[in-house]
């Protein structure tokens, strides 16, 4: 059976969650590997969140917030481009390549932007194979 | 009252966790007097077989300190397990892993290759590694087996209590004694310590607004000794650790580094200190945050320094 991604999703109550609802309202199609969670702010997805998605068996993770400057709490998605980045540099001296996590913006008109987000990850990360596991060894 | 009978153990450590048991110093005394040590391999002359042969639950406590990174310290910790009635680990290596858990960076093979081939004093060319068994004249000889992952106590096997720590202050070990001896124990799953908020809830450094545009290490500048030390660039981990120790580094001008654990409801440590960190850097700009981020050039190091085995992801992912 060839391998279809699990891609978690963050999406942010203003912008982003509006976006994808108005690509469903519009019937666009897109990959529905993704599975949306809505939160407040993409300032709210803590790394740990992140993290847990990996863990509990996402291939990729996105988060999608308003555009910057447009916040609706000012700045929480300055907050959430200073911790993906330094997510990123972590996650690759752990092993974990920087195309399983994606920080995009995605307005409340931009639709199609989500639709095209959402199948560009979900074929990046099905390049990417499976997240790995940490090798077992005789302890597992 | 019958006197308790207490076992203190090691595992994957330094053997600094059993300086700190002797740091409590004459309380050791008071230690002795309301209970028997059955079992302590650093001070007394005490047999794996000796313990085989005591019953089920015939020890009250076990104190363990170390990870468990062999089959030997899986088969004492699991075999403890089965004698104490409360398992208790005992500094930071049974809590989460702590240093010996940085080994998760890397796997058994890479592990072997630098130890027995790659270091500069080491003249091995017939590339001969340990083995978990080797036979000669005189019959077989064994050695644990070395796993690729290492683990806590905790992941072990089931633990009552924790004492945090790398190691633990001689006030958090003594708190812990002294309710076992009193039999005032906490409920179960507690991490015992005098203050379960952040280290900062006990550090008497000002903190006005943190807000960084460079983030330093420890030997690029000499810090002022008053203000809050993550407001001066260097990587203080007191906002995401628990506290109780104290503050005993930050007052020393030196930054906590996490050793005892997250503080209360956090499940990753590294992920809350990067989280927080990632916060306070001053910039909006994402080439300017690169900038300031890529000045850290060890995070998973830095961030999980004592909690790598107990984080999320356990370790790297070795191709």
């Amino acid at each position: 059976m060839s391998f279809e991604p699990k891609i978690v999703a963050f999406l942010c109550n203003w912008c982003s969650y509006s976006g994808a609802d108005l690509a469903g309202t519009s019937r666009l199609k897109s990959a529905p590997n993704v599975r949306p969670i809505r939160v407040m702010c993409s300032g709210r997805v803590e790394p740990a969140f992140v993290l847990k998605a990996f863990e509990a068996g996402a291939d990729g993770v996105l988060v999608l917030g308003c555009r910057p400057g447009v916040c609706h709490y000012s700045e929480g998605n300055y907050k959430a481009i200073r911790r993906i980045a330094l997510l990123k540099n972590l996650l690759s001296q752990l092993g974990i390549e920087g195309g399983r996590l994606r920080l995009e913006w995605v307005s409340a008109s931009e639709a199609g932007r989500f639709v095209s987000v959402a199948n560009e990850m979900t074929e990046q990360v099905r390049k990417l194979g499976p997240f790995p596991r940490r090798n077992g060894g005789s302890n597992g | 009252m019958a006197k308790l009978k207490v076992a203190l153990y090691w595992a994957a450590s330094c053997g600094g966790c059993e300086i700190a048991q002797l740091q409590i110093g004459d309380k050791l005394l008071k230690l002795v007097e309301a209970a028997d040590i059955v079992f302590w391999p650093v001070a007394i002359d005490v047999k794996y077989k000796d313990v085989e042969a005591m019953p089920d639950k015939s020890i009250d406590a076990c104190l363990f300190n170390g990870a468990i990174r062999n089959s030997e310290q899986e088969h004492m910790a699991k075999m403890l397990r089965e004698k104490a009635k409360i398992m208790i680990a005992y500094g930071s290596c049974a809590y989460e892993g702590c240093i010996p858990g940085l080994a998760n960076l890397f796997n058994r093979q890479m592990i072997f290759d630098r130890a027995y081939i790659e270091t500069e004093s080491t003249d091995n060319k017939e590339k001969i590694f340990p083995q978990t068994s080797y036979k000669v004249p005189e019959g077989e000889l064994v050695l644990p087996e070395f796993y690729d992952t290492v683990k806590s106590l905790r992941q072990t096997v089931d633990v009552d209590y924790v004492i945090p720590g790398c190691p633990p202050e001689e006030k958090t070990t003594w708190l812990a004694l002294e309710a076992l001896i009193e039999g005032k124990l906490p409920p179960k799953g507690t991490v015992i310590t005098h203050n379960s908020r952040a280290v900062c809830d006990d550090c008497p450094r000002k903190r006005d607004v943190k807000k960084i545009k460079k983030v330093y290490r420890n030997y690029e500048i000499i810090p002022d000794p008053e203000i809050c030390l993550l407001e001066q660039g260097l990587l203080c981990q007191g906002i995401s650790t628990r506290g109780g120790c104290g503050a005993p580094c930050p007052q020393a001008n030196m930054p906590c580094t996490g050793c005892y654990g997250p503080v209360a409801g956090v499940i990753d440590q590294g992920a809350h200190f990067l989280s927080a960190l990632a916060s306070v850097i001053d910039s909006n700009d994402p080439e300017e945050i690169k900038r300031i981020i890529d000045d850290i050039p060890d995070p998973a190091g830095s961030f999980y320094r004592y909690s790598l085995p107990d984080s999320l992801l356990r370790g790297a992912r070795i191709k």
